[in-house]
C-alpha cells in the first residue's frame, strides 16, 4: 500500500444530540484522487469541515503524513499542507485574481513585492498544472469555472500538497466539469492528493482511484474505484435500512387532480434546477418522487406550491392552470386545495419564534372561523389549535408553548395537522419525518394512507427511499431536473439506486 | 440554533436583565464623572432629584417621556416587521409641517379639541408620507430602508429649514419659525394633575398629548398582537420564507407598516408643537426620533416596555438638565454621553450579562430556565 497522505482516526462529531460523524477511518494514500460519496446530510461535508478546522472533532486523531497533527483552525490545515476549495467559493470579487490570491498572505506593508512574488508563482503554476487564468482579471467578470481555478491556485500557492473540493462540479457546466477533471489529474501527476466530495457517482467514476462511500454519519466501505460500479455504490449509498412496513389496501385512483407540464425551474443562480418535467397525480394515490437530494425536487414542489417561480410549463389544478410563473400566489392555491408540507419546517413551514396556536394558522390566517373583523378571534384560534394537538397527539400538549420548544417530530405533527385538516384535495409532501422520531414516523405515514384512502391526490418528496417505496402508488424518479424513469411500489431498490444515479439501463451501470 | 439561549423567567428576561444593563451604564457613566472631577454620588442625587424631585420635575420629565414615547412606538413597529427605521427624526419634523397646516389655517375658527384631532390626521399622514418613500424603495427596488431612511431625515431637515426661512416664516420677524398659534392651537395642560397630588409645578409643558401617547401604545399593542394584519407582520418580521408559504404579500406588508410607523413619529410633534412652543421653529424635533431607537431596544420593542424605558429617558432628558446647571464641570455633551452609554448597554450590549445569568439561573435551579428546543441536524 502506497504512503497515507491523510489518516483520519475514531473521528467522532455531534451536533447537540445529532451524531454527524460516528466513528469515522478514512485513509486517503498519497498522490490519488479519492472520491467521497453520500447523500445530503450523510457526513461528508462536516468529516471535511473537521480535516479542515472548522470544526473541531469531539474525539479521533489527524494524521498527516503519518504524523499525528492538531488542526483546530483552517490556518493549522494549510500549514499542514492542507488546502480547500469550497462548495461556495470564498473570494472577494472586486479584487484581481492576483489579489486575491495573495489575501491572508500578503506578507508586508506595501503590496507590491509580494504581487510581484505571486505573479511569478502563479506563472509557475500554469505551467506545471495547466491552470490558466488571467492574473489581472476581476473575479467578478471571471465565469463559474474559472472563478473555481482561482480557489484552487489560492491553496496551491498556500502550498498545499492534498486539495479537498467540496462539490466542485456543482455550479459547472459538463465542459467546465471536464476540464476540472483533466486539472485533478495533472494535479495527481505531480504527486499531488486530491479529495473529491460529491454526490454525483458518474464523477466518481470517471476521474477517482479510490473511493468511500458515507451515510448517516458512518464510513460504509471504501473501494477501488476501478473494482467497484455505479450500481453497487448507488446500494451503499441509499442502504438497506429496516423497511418501515405500511398498511395499506389497494389504491383507488380517480380523476386527476394535479397535472404538471413541462415544467422548467432555474434556481436563484440561474442554473437549471427542474427540466421539462412533466406527470400528474390522481384522486386517491400517492405519487413519491425518488432521487438523491439537489436533483430538483425541491426546486419542483415549491414552484407547484408558488413559492418559487417557475421558468416556464404549466400546472393544472383540478383542471385549471394555476399561475407558476408569474406572481404564484400560495394563498390563492390553499383557497383551491392545495396543502403543502414544506421541506424546511424551520424556515418556511413555521414560525419558531411564534406559539403554537399561532403556527396553527400560518397560511389560513384570513380564515374567517379565525377572526373576527380585522382581530383574529384568539379564542377561537386556541381552541382549533387544542383540538388539532390532541387529534395528532402533539406533545406537549400546550398550545401557548413556544413553537421552537417543541421537538423535531412534534413540530412536523403540527405542521401535518394544520396543512390535512383543512381537508385539500391535493397534498404536497416534502420530507415528512426528516428529523422525526420513530413513533411519529409511523403516525405520519398512517395519515398520509389516511388522506389518500379518502380520495385526495398526495404528491411526496423524500431522501428517504425506504418512504417513497413504502408509502407511494407510483414512483418517479429524479435526475438532474428531469424526471428518468417511473415504477410500480415493488421496484427493487437497486433498480431505483440505478435511477438515481442517471444511469438508464442496467448495462451501462457494468 | 433557532434559540441562542434557553428561557428564563419573565421577571428576569423583563425586569432584571434590563436593570442591571442601566446600572452597569450608570456605574460607568459614575467613572467619567469621576474623572472630570466631580462626585459621582453628588451627581447621582441631582440627576434623580431633577428628574423626580417635585411637581415641576415630574411633569417635565413625562413631557419627554411622551416624546419618546412615539418614536419608540415608531421603531418597534418597524421592528417587529423586520425593518429597523431610523427616520423617526425626520418622520417627526415633517408631521411638524402638517400640524403647522391645521394650526396655521385653523387655530382662529375653531377650539383646541377639534384642531387636536385634525393635528392627529394631519401629522400621522404627513409622517406616514415621509416614510412611504423609503418603504416603497424597500418593498419593491430592495433599497436598504435604514440607508434611505437616514437619507431622509437630512432631506426632512434641509426641507424645513427651506420652509420655515421661507413660506411658512411669520412676516416682521427674524426667527425661522412659522407664527405664534393662537389658542385654538394650544393643547391644555395635564399640571392639575400634580396640584391635585398636592404637589406644585410652575409651568411646565406637560399636556393631553400625554394621554395620546398611552393610547397609541394601546393600538400599537393591539394591532401587533390582536390583529390579522400584525399577525402577517410578525410572520413577516420572523421569517420572510414563512411568510412567503403563507401567501403574505411581502411589499404591502413592509409598506402598510412603515406609514404606520412613519405615522406614530409624525405624532410625537403634536407633544412639542402644540403642547409646549405653540409654533413649529427649527429642529424642533432635536433627536427625540433617535432617541426613539434606544427607547425601543430597551422596551424590547414592546408598548408597555417602551413606557417605562420612554420615562427613564425622559428623567435624563430632564435630570440633566439640572445636572448640568448644578455642576458647571458636566456640561449637556456629558448628558449626552450618559444617555450613549445607556443606549450602549441596555441596546447594542443587551445580551452581555444574558449568558452569565442564565448559567446562575441554570446552576440555582435547572428547571426554572426550560429545557432548550433539541437542536437539529440541518
Amino acid at each position: 500500500m502506497a504512503e497515507a497522505a491523510i489518516e483520519l482516526i475514531g473521528i467522532n462529531k455531534s451536533f447537540g444530540a445529532v451524531r454527524a460523524n460516528r466513528d469515522i477511518h478514512l485513509t486517503v494514500e498519497k498522490g490519488t484522487i479519492h472520491g467521497i460519496v453520500g447523500e445530503n446530510g450523510a457526513g461528508k461535508s462536516t468529516l471535511m469541515s473537521i480535516l479542515y478546522g472548522f470544526y473541531q472533532a469531539d474525539s479521533g486523531e489527524i494524521r498527516v503524513n503519518g504524523k499525528p497533527t492538531r488542526i483546530d483552525t483552517p490556518n493549522d490545515a494549510i500549514a499542514a499542507g492542507i488546502g480547500m476549495v469550497h462548495q461556495h467559493f470564498m473570494l472577494v470579487h472586486n479584487f484581481t485574481v492576483l489579489e486575491n490570491v495573495i489575501l491572508g498572505v500578503e506578507g508586508e506593508a506595501l503590496l507590491r513585492a509580494s504581487i510581484a512574488k505571486a505573479r511569478s508563482e502563479l506563472q509557475r503554476l500554469e505551467r506545471e498544472y495547466g491552470l490558466t487564468v488571467d492574473p489581472d482579471a476581476i473575479i467578478e467578470t471571471l465565469p463559474v469555472g474559472l472563478q473555481q481555478r482561482v480557489e484552487i491556485l489560492k491553496a496551491l500557492y498556500r502550498g498545499a500538497e492534498t486539495l479537498i473540493l467540496d462539490e466542485p462540479t456543482g455550479v459547472l457546466t459538463p465542459a467546465e466539469a471536464d476540464h476540472l477533471f483533466r486539472i485533478l489529474r495533472q494535479l495527481k501527476e505531480q504527486g499531488k492528493t486530491v479529495v473529491l466530495i460529491t454526490h454525483k457517482l458518474r464523477e466518481i467514476m470517471a476521474v477517482t482511484d479510490n473511493v468511500s462511500v458515507m451515510r448517516q454519519g458512518t464510513m460504509v466501505d471504501t473501494r477501488k474505484t476501478a473494482e467497484t460500479t455505479v450500481g453497487e455504490l448507488a446500494e451503499l449509498m441509499v442502504g438497506r435500512r429496516v423497511l418501515l412496513r405500511v398498511d395499506k389496501g389497494e389504491a383507488r385512483p380517480g380523476d386527476f387532480k394535479l397535472v404538471v407540464e413541462g415544467l422548467t425551474v432555474k434556481d436563484t443562480r440561474g442554473v437549471t434546477m427542474v427540466n421539462d418535467v412533466s406527470f400528474g397525480v390522481r384522486a386517491g394515490e400517492i405519487v413519491g418522487i425518488a432521487g438523491v437530494a439537489g436533483n430538483g425536487q425541491s426546486e419542483l414542489i415549491e414552484a407547484i406550491a408558488g413559492i418559487r417561480h417557475a421558468v416556464s410549463g404549466r400546472v393544472l389544478l383540478d383542471g385549471k392552470p394555476i399561475e407558476v410563473t408569474g406572481n404564484a400566489d400560495p394563498g390563492e392555491l390553499r383557497e383551491h386545495g392545495l396543502a403543502h408540507v414544506p421541506e424546511d419546517r424551520h424556515h418556511v413551514g413555521l414560525v419558531l419564534a411564534f406559539e403554537e396556536n399561532e403556527n396553527s394558522i400560518l397560511g389560513y390566517h384570513d380564515e374567517a372561523q379565525y377572526l373576527k373583523g380585522a382581530f383574529l378571534d384568539i379564542p377561537a384560534i386556541r381552541r382549533d389549535a387544542a383540538e388539532k394537538i390532541e387529534k395528532y397527539d402533539i406533545r406537549p400538549a400546550d398550545c401557548r408553548l413556544k413553537t421552537a420548544n417543541f421537538s423535531g417530530g412534534n413540530q412536523q405533527k403540527i405542521v401535518l395537522a394544520r396543512e390535512m385538516e383543512q381537508d385539500p384535495g391535493v397534498l404536497i409532501v416534502g420530507q415528512p419525518t426528516r428529523g422525526v422520531d420513530v413513533g411519529a414516523i409511523e403516525f405520519i405515514h398512517k395519515r398520509l394512507i389516511d388522506m389518500r384512502d379518502r380520495g385526495k391526490a398526495v404528491l411526496l418528496v423524500s431522501v428517504e427511499l425506504d418512504e417513497i417505496r413504502s408509502l407511494s402508488d407510483r414512483i418517479l424518479v429524479m435526475f438532474d431536473g428531469r424526471i428518468v424513469g417511473e415504477r410500480g411500489p415493488d421496484a427493487t431498490e437497486g433498480e431505483l439506486g440505478l435511477l438515481m444515479a442517471g444511469v438508464e439501463s442496467k448495462e451501462a451501470a457494468e | 440554533m433557532s434559540t441562542p439561549y434557553a428561557k428564563l423567567p419573565g421577571w428576569v428576561d423583563y425586569g432584571l436583565i434590563p436593570l442591571i444593563n442601566v446600572v452597569v451604564a450608570f456605574l460607568v457613566a459614575g467613572l467619567v464623572v469621576l474623572i472630570v472631577g466631580e462626585n459621582p454620588f453628588e451627581a447621582a442625587v441631582i440627576l434623580v432629584k431633577g428628574a423626580l424631585g417635585g411637581g415641576q420635575n415630574i411633569a417635565y420629565t413625562l413631557y419627554y417621556a411622551t416624546n419618546f414615547i412615539f418614536t419608540g412606538l415608531a421603531v418597534a413597529v418597524a421592528f417587529h416587521c423586520g425593518l429597523f427605521n431610523i427616520g423617526g427624526e425626520g418622520q417627526a419634523y415633517v408631521g411638524g409641517l402638517g400640524l403647522s397646516i391645521v394650526c396655521l389655517s385653523l387655530d382662529t375658527t375653531f377650539p383646541w379639541w377639534i384642531n387636536f384631532p385634525l393635528a392627529i390626521v394631519a401629522t400621522a399622514l404627513f409622517g406616514a408620507l415621509w416614510a412611504l418613500i423609503p418603504a416603497y424603495l424597500q418593498a419593491r427596488r430592495g433599497s436598504h430602508i435604514v440607508i434611505t431612511t437616514i437619507m431622509f431625515n437630512f432631506i426632512a431637515a434641509s426641507l424645513m429649514v427651506y420652509l420655515l426661512v421661507g413660506p411658512l416664516k411669520a412676516a416682521n420677524t427674524m426667527a425661522p419659525q412659522t407664527r405664534d398659534f393662537l389658542p385654538g392651537g394650544q393643547l391644555p395642560k395635564l399640571n392639575f394633575i400634580f396640584d391635585a397630588l398636592g404637589m406644585t409645578v410652575r409651568s411646565a409643558p406637560f399636556n393631553v398629548s400625554f394621554l395620546l401617547a398611552l393610547a397609541a401604545s394601546v393600538f400599537v399593542w393591539a394591532l401587533v398582537w390582536r390583529t390579522r394584519f400584525g399577525y402577517e407582520l410578525r410572520t413577516m418580521g420572523f421569517s420572510p420564507e414563512a411568510a412567503r408559504y403563507a401567501g403574505i404579500n411581502e411589499s404591502r406588508i413592509i409598506i402598510i407598516t412603515m406609514l404606520i410607523s412613519g405615522a406614530l413619529a409624525g405624532l410625537m410633534s403634536i407633544n412639542v408643537v402644540m403642547g409646549d412652543q405653540h409654533h413649529v421653529a427649527l429642529d424642533f424635533a432635536s433627536g427625540a426620533g433617535f432617541v426613539g431607537i434606544a427607547v425601543a431596544l430597551m422596551g424590547r420593542s414592546h408598548p408597555f416596555g417602551i413606557i417605562p424605558a420612554a420615562i427613564l429617558f425622559g428623567m435624563l432628558y430632564q435630570g440633566g438638565a439640572d445636572l448640568s446647571f448644578e455642576m458647571p464641570e458636566i456640561s449637556r455633551d456629558m448628558i449626552v454621553i450618559i444617555q450613549g452609554l445607556v443606549i450602549l448597554f441596555a441596546g447594542a450590549l443587551e445580551h452581555m450579562f444574558r449568558p452569565a445569568i442564565q448559567t446562575i439561573f441554570a446552576s440555582l435551579s435547572p428547571r426554572s430556565v426550560g429545557i432548550a428546543a433539541k437542536a437539529e441536524a440541518r
